[in-house]
């Protein structure tokens, strides 16, 4: 496996700093504590993996990166500047860190060029025109030429998972947030997806903060994995994947990989024993 | 009963014996002035009930003040209305068209209302993500999320407008389908009748038709994504 950097650039920015992230839901009445005591620091341009059982509070922790919920207490840096924290519970919501939904949420009414177009036109950093032509040029690159006119609903559900992500990068966010992204598609379009993802990541160099429950998909995406406790929601063990970028499939045969999925499936399987026997629901 | 030829013959005779068919001028003034007045029912519905439900769906605190008061409205029936409307407006015009924009002017704004809840949260987050603000969310993910449901309230709204207009027009007016069916009840002519109800059912079937022409024509992501007709 070649070590030489496809990269484009080297990420500068997109240092997400979680400390002491706390949540509790419904504090007067039922108090149910999503995240306890969290912290986390991702680097410029990682592929940072967030594996824990359904309802753990994973996506709550997406969610207050995203600036959709309030902490309770704790703060969320994003290069040095404070998005939630000490005086302002919620953070809000920017172009800086896009989220790509579990299902998916390309607007249906507009076409694909106009989803990915949406972005700079709604903040006015680009004309119509130029909004359009750009969005021309990135989805050719990602090889979505071809479908610009079409609506998401024409298009198969992981070709919608590849225009989503293009959306994202079409504002040269930070970070992107993918909350389970691939949860619904088959194994075979999946592996299509995982190895699409990496070929953008390459040119791009975007932080990622991706929630799985797929240890698999983890290890072969992410330099680290961080697995975390079922509800309350804080980190349980931080896996490093030493396979060096960039990784095709033939990662998934590899000793090495056997070994990490080794190391780490006992802790998952830990946790999701506890969640199961807590009855948690998705969440 | 008369038989369906008795009917028929009647219908497009050129001069029929209980003086209404295709042939008298008349025919076509009572069709014209339902279709009016469903037309400046229908269209007025529209014109408040869309963006009344779109403030009741978008606006947790309008919906908060308004909408008891729009549920207890909305159970009367329309024919409750007929007495107080007559007394109200002057004329035999006012009294038929209110009745008839009441259940329309309902229909429309309760299905606006649940067209903005039926949008699909992530939608509107993500806008919020790629920099919309709220009146731009408005404008490309409310209003074109709440399309669907804005249609179905016209389907249902024309139909109502033109089962209270039946009934206004059977009241009060010397015009009009319902007037003709009236009539022919007073008179017992039951040719008269059927025609009366035939031609109701047929610009009821028009009406509601380009209602829906200009629903897929407004919505061809839906046409085409659902593969409900040839949308290329």
């Amino acid at each position: 496996m070649s070590a030489t950097p496809l990269h484009k650039k080297v990420a500068t920015r997109g240092h997400l700093k979680i400390q002491d992230a706390h949540k509790v839901y419904d504090p007067e009445g039922a108090a149910v504590l999503a995240v306890d005591n969290c912290s986390l620091e991702i680097q410029p341009g990682e592929i940072c993996m967030i594996v824990g059982p359904s309802g753990c509070g994973k996506t709550t922790l997406l969610n207050a990166i995203a600036g959709f919920h309030s902490l309770t207490s704790g703060t969320i840096h994003l290069d040095g500047e404070m998005l939630c924290g000490p005086g302002k519970p919620k953070a809000e919501p920017g172009a800086d860190r896009i989220v790509v939904f579990q299902n998916g949420a390309l607007f249906p009414w507009k076409t694909n060029l106009e989803n990915v177009a949406f972005g700079p036109i709604m903040q006015g950093t680009m004309s119509p025109q130029e909004a359009r032509e750009k969005a021309r040029a990135i989805m050719a690159d990602a090889g979505l030429s071809g479908m610009e006119n079409n609506y998401p609903g024409e298009i198969s559900s992981g070709v919608r998972r590849r225009v989503e992500i293009v959306r994202a990068l079409m504002n040269d966010p930070k970070v992107l947030l993918l909350d389970e992204p691939y949860r619904a598609l088959d194994s075979l379009t999946k592996s299509v997806m995982h190895e699409a993802l990496l070929e953008i990541y390459y040119r791009n160099q975007v932080t990622i903060f991706f929630i799985t429950h797929d240890l698999e998909e983890a290890i072969f995406l992410g330099h680290r994995v961080v697995i975390m406790t079922t509800r309350p929601c804080k980190p349980k063990k931080i896996l490093t994947v030493d396979i060096p970028h960039p990784r095709d499939y033939s990662v998934l045969t590899s000793p090495r990989f056997r070994e990490l999925m080794d190391e780490t499936m006992e802790a998952v399987h830990e946790e999701a024993v506890k969640a199961f026997a807590a009855g948690e629901r998705e969440g | 009963m008369p038989g369906l030829t008795v009917v028929f013959t009647e219908w497009v005779s050129k001069n029929p014996p209980y003086g209404l068919s295709i042939y008298t001028p008349e025919y076509y003034q009572h069709v014209l002035t339902s279709v009016q007045r469903v037309a400046i029912a229908f269209g007025l519905a529209t014109l408040l009930g869309v963006p009344f439900g779109l403030l009741l769906g978008w606006s947790r605190k309008f919906k908060d003040f308004v909408f008891p008061v729009f549920e207890i409205l909305r159970p009367i029936p329309a024919l409750a209305w007929v007495p107080l409307a007559i007394l109200m407006f002057k004329g035999t015009e006012s009294p038929v068209i209110f009745i008839t924009f009441l259940p329309a002017f309902f229909a429309t704004t309760l299905n606006t209302m649940l067209g903005v809840h039926s949008i699909d949260e992530s939608y509107i987050r993500a806008a919020y993500c790629l920099g919309a603000k709220r009146a731009q969310i408005f404008r490309h993910v409310v209003l074109p999320g709440a399309l669907p449901f804005i249609f179905t309230g016209l389907q249902i709204s024309m139909g109502v407008g033109w089962f209270s207009l039946v009934a206004g027009e059977m009241i009060s007016g010397e015009y009009g389908l319902g007037y003709v069916i009236y009539s022919g009840y007073t008179l017992v002519s039951y040719p008269v009748i059927a025609i009366g109800m035939i031609t109701l059912g047929l610009v009821g079937w028009i009406s509601s038709a380009l209602v829906r022409i200009v629903g897929t024509s407004l919505m061809q992501w839906r046409v085409r994504s659902l593969g409900l007709g040839d949308g290329s």
